[in-house]
């Protein structure tokens, strides 16, 4: 079993049936999280490097250790450290870190198409671990993953997703994906961060939350960057939450069994309040560990071993 | 050296020269375009050059082939001074010639840039010395393209400069544009506006759209051109200044330019380039950074609205804006990629692909990229550019409109090969180019 490129870039180009492989072998790892001894030697004697050109604590720490419990060795390379304050190019990095035997780069970067152009341009298998505003497919993935293991199925679901469209490649990725699994989308925000060309893509576009939030079984809220504000995309973080913001009196207007996620990290009192962020409905920290569970998913389909 | 070229299809727009024609060439001017279309008048040309009449004569037999004035190309960056590996004046004339031009305006975004006259003569003099065709330096409009005060229009024009723009940067302040096209009324210098209004295009990189969304990529709207075509001229109206819109882009550009020059209110010009007339923002699909150009690419509606105003003549002038990028500076993140595309050797090609397409007629074709800018540029009241009249120089190119080619950019002249034609097959290929006098043959 393995993936048919060599590459995970986002979801757009990933098919249905690919995507489908990934839950059911995560689903597997999942298992094997949950014993004593979480590691198996799947991957022993494979490199995996993670080049992050942007700050993250959790992806980076979800990727190294979902890479160890592959049984793989795990270099990481940030920015701060490496030679890129030196001014080489991402490509000559990248050739620098493969010709150092590395097997699998995870990547970050605030570029769009940087996972895409490392792909193009390496042997390596290339994971996208974030390209601006273009894709993140494994955190993507991972709330895929976390829906079918508490509803079923993606099919027919209602998934609303509030908050910075226009700048998020977590809510890229989920268009892509869940639409494939047949998912019906809606995107809620201030115009400012839902054009409405996203509307292009398949999902309907809300600016009014209550009119969004109507008969949803999902709700994702997506972190607002606190360097939005005074851009102009809208005037306080204040005024954000007022029409933004997913109170419980707001989640109301959602089914009763609606699921809350959110891909953190969390700005409490801005998208998200701390009764809805630690309440019933969500299930935000097992998003967490459910993304290792799919990040060993897709080193190992990439890898192209034999279980 | 004198030249006789035979038997060529001739299509002069400034002359209305459309038929059979031998043309003479003595002293690097062009001595006569006389008609050969009949039987007997071949018969006697050929006979003539068996015996003295063209002794010492290089003759070209261009039987077959189509011969039109030398192209004027207003919109080019030759890079140098500061940018040599990315293109120089040598290699960006040679690169120009191969493609049939025979009078380059150069823009003047180079290191340092061209805001005063000792770069004007370094750029003037190079020329002369290494330059394969006549080389027209446009000056900046403001000191160091930084849109604060004006530059020496006045010393720049003695030293040569044939035109002001801020090329690649708008000036953003409305008060500083009108004083400059006020200001340039005392030479009657043309301004070429670069339209583009920054904050609103907001460093996006692409046009936006769902393009842009689905790559995640910066876009910028068509209002950003827009909003500037429509600001700059209403300030020509304001002052009477020449004011001349460089690569447009957009289908509403070309429709408030429309408006405009019905309204007889303006001097104004405009150009647009191969690139918005071929292909749209899908190119950039894959982060294909040779689709990185500013004017960013636009949409399919766009591409048949510039085709619909170069019909009307709502735009005047084909020109390449071509902009020569290292491979390196392209082998990056799209972000990163600087914008440009290599034009200089794919112009005539693509845009005779106009004429194919029944969407301009063969002469009106070739008056957009030799009569237009020449005229335009204030080259063809002397006489010299764009024409093929008696005394003019000695700039034509003798084309071959038969052969399909295929575009490949590793056998570019220029050193830049960032072009997105890249495996395009084409017809009309230069196979003789004479400028100033000078032979270059290819084929």
């Amino acid at each position: 079993m393995s993936l048919r490129s060599k590459d995970l870039t986002g979801l757009k180009d990933l098919s249905t049936d690919d995507i489908n492989l990934i839950i059911e072998t995560a689903a597997g790892f999942k298992d094997v999280l949950g014993r004593d001894i979480k590691k198996v030697p799947a991957l022993r004697g494979r490199t995996t490097v993670n080049l992050f050109y942007e700050p993250s604590t959790r992806t980076r720490t979800s990727f190294e250790l979902a890479a160890k419990r592959l049984s793989t060795d795990v270099i990481n390379v940030s920015v701060s450290t490496s030679s890129v304050v030196k001014g080489e190019t991402l490509k000559d990095t990248a050739r620098t870190i493969e010709a150092l035997g590395a097997d699998f780069i995870v990547v970050r970067h605030a570029c769009s198409g940087a996972a895409h152009f490392l792909a193009d341009n390496l042997g390596s298998s290339v994971i996208n671990a974030g390209d601006g505003t273009n894709e993140h497919p494994t955190q993507a993935l991972l709330d895929i993953f976390t829906i079918k293991e508490k509803k079923g199925s993606v099919a027919g679901l209602k998934v609303a997703i509030v908050g910075d469209i226009l700048h998020s490649r977590v809510a890229k990725s989920n268009i892509y994906g869940l639409t494939k699994l047949g998912a019906e989308i809606k995107l809620i925000g201030p115009p400012t961060l839902v054009p409405l060309c996203f509307g292009d893509l398949g999902p309907s576009v809300y600016y009014d939350m209550d009119e969004g939030l109507k008969d949803a079984d999902i709700v994702m809220t997506l972190r607002i960057q606190s360097e939005r504000q005074g851009k102009g995309f809208f005037p306080s973080t204040d005024e954000y939450f007022k029409n933004w913001g997913l109170t419980s009196k707001r989640l109301l207007k959602a089914k009763e069994d609606v699921m809350v996620m959110h891909p953190g990290p969390m700005n409490r009192g801005v998208e998200i309040s701390s009764d809805v962020a630690d309440g019933e409905r969500s299930v935000i920290l097992e998003q967490v560990t459910n993304g290792l569970a799919v990040r060993m998913a897709v080193l190992y389909l990439l890898s192209g071993a034999k279980q | 050296m004198n030249i006789l070229v035979k038997n060529a299809k001739v299509i002069d727009p400034s002359q209305g020269t459309d038929g059979i024609c031998d043309i003479t060439i003595e002293n690097g001017k062009i001595k006569e375009v006389r008609k050969s279309g009949g039987a007997e008048a071949r018969k006697k040309t050929n006979a003539d050059v068996r015996t003295s009449a063209y002794a010492g004569f290089e003759v070209i037999d261009a039987e077959g082939l189509l011969v039109v004035p030398g192209l004027v190309d207003m919109h080019v960056h030759l890079r140098e001074p500061g940018f040599e590996y990315k293109e120089t004046i040598r290699t960006g004339t040679e690169a120009a010639v191969r493609g049939g031009i025979t009078t380059v305006c150069c823009m003047p975004n180079t290191k340092p840039v061209n805001d005063n006259a000792g770069i004007t003569e370094f750029i003037i003099n190079r020329a002369a010395r290494e330059g394969a065709c006549s080389v027209y330096p446009v000056g900046a409009i403001t000191k160091g393209q930084k849109g604060e005060e004006l530059a020496e229009f006045s010393i720049m024009h003695d030293a040569g400069c044939i035109a002001f723009s801020d090329d690649g940067r708008p000036v953003m302040d409305s008060l500083l544009m009108r004083r400059a096209l006020e200001y340039s009324k005392i030479l009657k210098a043309l301004i070429i506006s670069h339209c583009e209004d920054l904050s609103l295009a907001a460093g996006g990189v692409m046009n936006e759209g769902l393009v842009s969304v689905t790559l995640g990529l910066r876009g910028i709207p068509p209002q950003a051109e827009e909003i500037m075509v429509s600001r700059d001229i209403a300030l020509a109206e304001l002052t009477g200044g020449r004011l001349h819109i460089a690569h447009v882009s957009t289908a509403g550009s070309v429709e408030i330019i429309r408006a405009a020059k019905k309204r007889g209110v303006a001097d104004i010009t405009a150009e647009t380039c191969p690139h918005y007339f071929h292909i749209t923002e899908e190119v950039a699909a894959g982060y294909n950074t040779f689709a990185r150009v500013n004017p960013p690419l636009r949409t399919r509606a766009d591409v048949e609205a510039i085709r619909q105003g170069l019909s009307d003549n709502t735009l005047d002038v084909i020109a390449t804006d071509h902009a020569p990028h290292h491979m390196d500076e392209k082998t990056v993140e799209f972000d990163n990629a600087p914008s440009g595309i290599s034009g200089l050797e794919t112009s005539l090609g693509l845009s005779m692909k106009l004429v194919e397409e029944g969407v301009l007629s063969l002469s009106q074709l070739i008056e957009k990229m030799t009569l237009n800018p020449a005229r335009i540029l204030g080259l063809l009241s002397g006489g010299t550019k764009g024409t093929l009249r008696p005394g003019a120089d000695a700039d034509l190119v003798v084309v071959n409109t038969k052969d399909e080619y295929r575009v490949d950019p590793g056998g570019f002249r220029s050193k830049g090969k960032n072009s997105p034609f890249d495996g395009w097959t084409l017809k009309a290929r230069p196979a003789i180019t004479i400028s100033n006098g000078r032979i270059f043959r290819w084929e």
